[in-house]
């Protein structure tokens, strides 16, 4: 590991909880600001009003807001993450199996992405100039800019409505708690297809644009000078040096699809960590938003911390210069 | 390093430039017409009240769901809406919410944050970044619908109490709350890109000769930063700036499908989320052309915001001429 590098892994990782306290108490300050709270949500329209404000006495929920969030860190902080108020469950039995859910679909997303937008970028960039290179890249871009919104009840329709290849939703409430979805189950292929699409375009063109960059370094040229055969040119020195800055794309991607899961997860019914956070959100179910801020902010903050490093191991100038002296 | 070196890498546009980026803009087909794309529906998003046919509320019960026809060229929905009109007056939405956005939070936020940031370095740099830190590492579509879903209620009685007191009813108006509660929780995480763009730009330029002499002669920092610095990170902001028009109407489309945007106007969510929602895919064989019109426009819009993204950053990034 390069001198320096150590040092600045070691700051920005102690910034990481610094980052995840304000986070959390923006969305903690935030769900309490609400309209209502969970124990109106739960006791319906008919409940008595002092039964519900003697719950909240009991549950701290008329305390100043700073009290109640400092006692839900020390909570946090000591492995008890609350009471999930939708399932009436600890929040991590209800949230781990989502998130083994959610891993899957995305762990395959983004090896299925890599394995086609990094020959497609390469395959394009090599045919620079001929219409090969704009049709691939175009080819890419269609389907990327259909927004899931469309395509997933257009896909859902063909697919599954129409030919009959995927089973319907059909996501049973057993998988809500514990059992395994399996990656090889047929339902996750819709799923994985409508994240697959938009990821490929991305990574694909940033590809296409490293590999012409790579194309003009003068030790390509000297790689051709001396008589290597093409093939050994694209894949011994130009893919390779290629691929090194592409890298730094695998957080951002992370970072996406976060986000997506939980549009596409409430729009499938899948039970996962996306459609959870969704309807935490809608039942005030405090805990359980607490609990995927934070995983959500963790992982994102991770993954901007891997991109930043792989910069600095990548490109020394920038380990010198401004970006890591910070 | 010496000022010389830092500059280097970035030769960035000198004075005659702008005349030339267009010339190789419009020598190529595939960015004009993306432009045009988004010019034309941003064209009719803004002339809405003036060509939709009909108000985006009117009903027609007698006509619901009708295939597209002379009457309504792109058919009605559920409830007898016009869709023509409908699409035109959630362009509007597009258009009010992107813009509104882009120019509180990328223009003005991030190019002031970024040039205090860049330029003044020291505390205000720290704070500056690390709030951007902060914002940057939520998952923002999880924390829009967190505000969202919140605040609507006290803001929308705040508006109502502002508008009681200044007697100026426009602010209580159907809409008008939720339209700057969603760009303004846009804005809250939209300036972060282009404020670290414009600070790293200004840090490689400070140390440039012409600034240095900028300085020395006595010009003020202001001065400085508007008339030497602004102009030389110009070509990269628009760029910046075009893609982010594009991704806040991505997001505001995904919030009001979700519910939790925009919802007393018609928007492009509400609009495909009517169409095509949970529980009503038969209707993409019963009634095919409520997802059409929506998904037109959508795509139609993505579409040329991806491809002028890619086009402007071939133009105008050195290396790949």
């Amino acid at each position: 590991m390069p001198a320096g590098l150590a040092g600045y892994i070691l700051r920005r990782l102690l910034t990481v909880p610094l980052i995840l306290i304000v986070v959390s108490f923006i969305a903690f300050a935030l769900g309490r600001l609400a309209p209502s709270d969970y124990v109106e949500i739960q006791a319906g329209t008919r409940a008595q009003p002092e039964t519900i404000a003697r719950i909240r006495e009991e549950r701290g929920l008329n305390d100043p807001i700073y009290e109640q969030y400092v006692r839900y860190v020390g909570d946090f902080v000591t492995g008890d993450f609350g009471t999930s108020a939708k399932y009436r469950l600890p929040v991590e039995d209800v949230l781990l199996p989502r998130l083994w859910i959610t891993l899957q679909i995305n762990i395959v997303v983004v090896i299925l992405s890599w394995m086609i937008a990094i020959p497609a970028g390469v395959w394009a960039a090599l045919r620079r100039g001929t219409w090969l290179d704009p049709l691939t890249i175009g080819l890419l871009l269609l389907p990327a800019s259909v927004p899931v919104l469309v395509s997933t009840p257009l896909l859902q329709y063909l697919l599954v409505v129409k030919l009959g290849l995927l089973p319907s939703g059909g996501w049973s409430d057993a998988e809500y708690f514990g059992v395994e979805l399996g990656i090889f189950s047929k339902r996750a292929v819709l799923p994985v297809l409508i994240m697959t699409l938009p990821a490929v375009a991305g990574i694909a063109r940033y590809m296409r644009g490293q590999v012409l960059e790579v194309l003009d370094q003068d030790y390509v040229r000297t790689a051709r000078a001396k008589g290597l055969p093409g093939t050994a040119v694209v894949t011994r020195h130009v893919v390779r040096n290629a691929l090194l800055p592409i890298v730094t794309l695998f957080g951002f991607e992370l970072a996406a699809l976060t986000g997506g899961s939980i549009i596409v997860e409430s729009l499938l019914g899948i039970p996962g960590v996306g459609q959870y956070a969704f309807e935490a959100i809608g039942s005030r179910d405090y805990d359980g938003i607490m609990a995927v801020v934070i995983l959500g902010s963790t992982m994102f903050v991770l993954a901007m911390l891997v991109v930043d490093v792989t910069y600095g191991f990548i490109d020394p100038r920038i380990r010198l210069g401004e970006g890591l002296s910070e | 390093m010496s000022a010389f070196e830092s500059s280097a890498p970035l030769q960035l546009p000198t004075v005659s430039q702008p005349q030339r980026v267009l010339r190789r803009f419009l020598r190529r087909p595939v960015a004009v017409v993306a432009l045009s794309v988004i010019v034309a529906i941003y064209g009719i998003g803004i002339l809405a009240p003036v060509i939709a046919p009909e108000s985006f509320d009117d009903t027609d019960l007698r006509a619901r769901n009708e295939a597209p026809s002379w009457d309504h060229p792109l058919g009605t929905d559920n409830l007898g809406h016009d869709l023509l009109s409908r699409s035109i007056w959630s362009a509007q939405t597009t258009v009010i919410i992107s813009v509104g956005t882009v120019a509180s939070a990328g223009l003005f936020l991030g190019v002031s944050l970024g040039l205090l940031a860049g330029y003044r370095r020291g505390l205000a740099d720290f704070i500056i970044m690390r709030l951007g830190d902060v914002f940057s590492s939520v998952p923002t579509i999880l924390l829009l619908i967190i505000i969202n879903a919140t605040l609507k209620d006290r803001f929308e009685s705040w508006f109502g109490h502002v508008s009681e007191f200044t007697g100026i009813g426009w602010f209580s108006d159907s809409g008008v709350p939720s339209y700057f509660l969603v760009f303004g929780g846009l804005a809250v995480f939209g300036w972060v890109g282009i404020a670290r763009l414009i600070r790293s730009q200004v840090l490689a330029l400070r140390e440039s000769q012409y600034v240095i002499s900028a300085r020395a002669s006595g010009a003020s920092t202001a001065r400085i930063l508007f008339r030497h610095l602004l102009p030389n990170v110009g070509n990269l902001l628009i760029v910046m700036l075009t893609m982010s028009l594009g991704s806040v109407a991505i997001a505001e489309i995904g919030l009001s499908y979700l519910g939790v945007g925009i919802q007393d106007r018609p928007t492009f969510g509400i609009m495909i989320s009517e169409a095509v929602g949970p529980g009503k895919l038969q209707n993409v064989r019963e009634h095919t052309h409520l997802i059409l019109a929506p998904g037109f426009f959508v795509v139609a819009l993505v579409l040329a915001f991806n491809l002028l993204g890619d086009q402007l950053t071939d133009i105008l990034s050195p290396r790949r001429r």
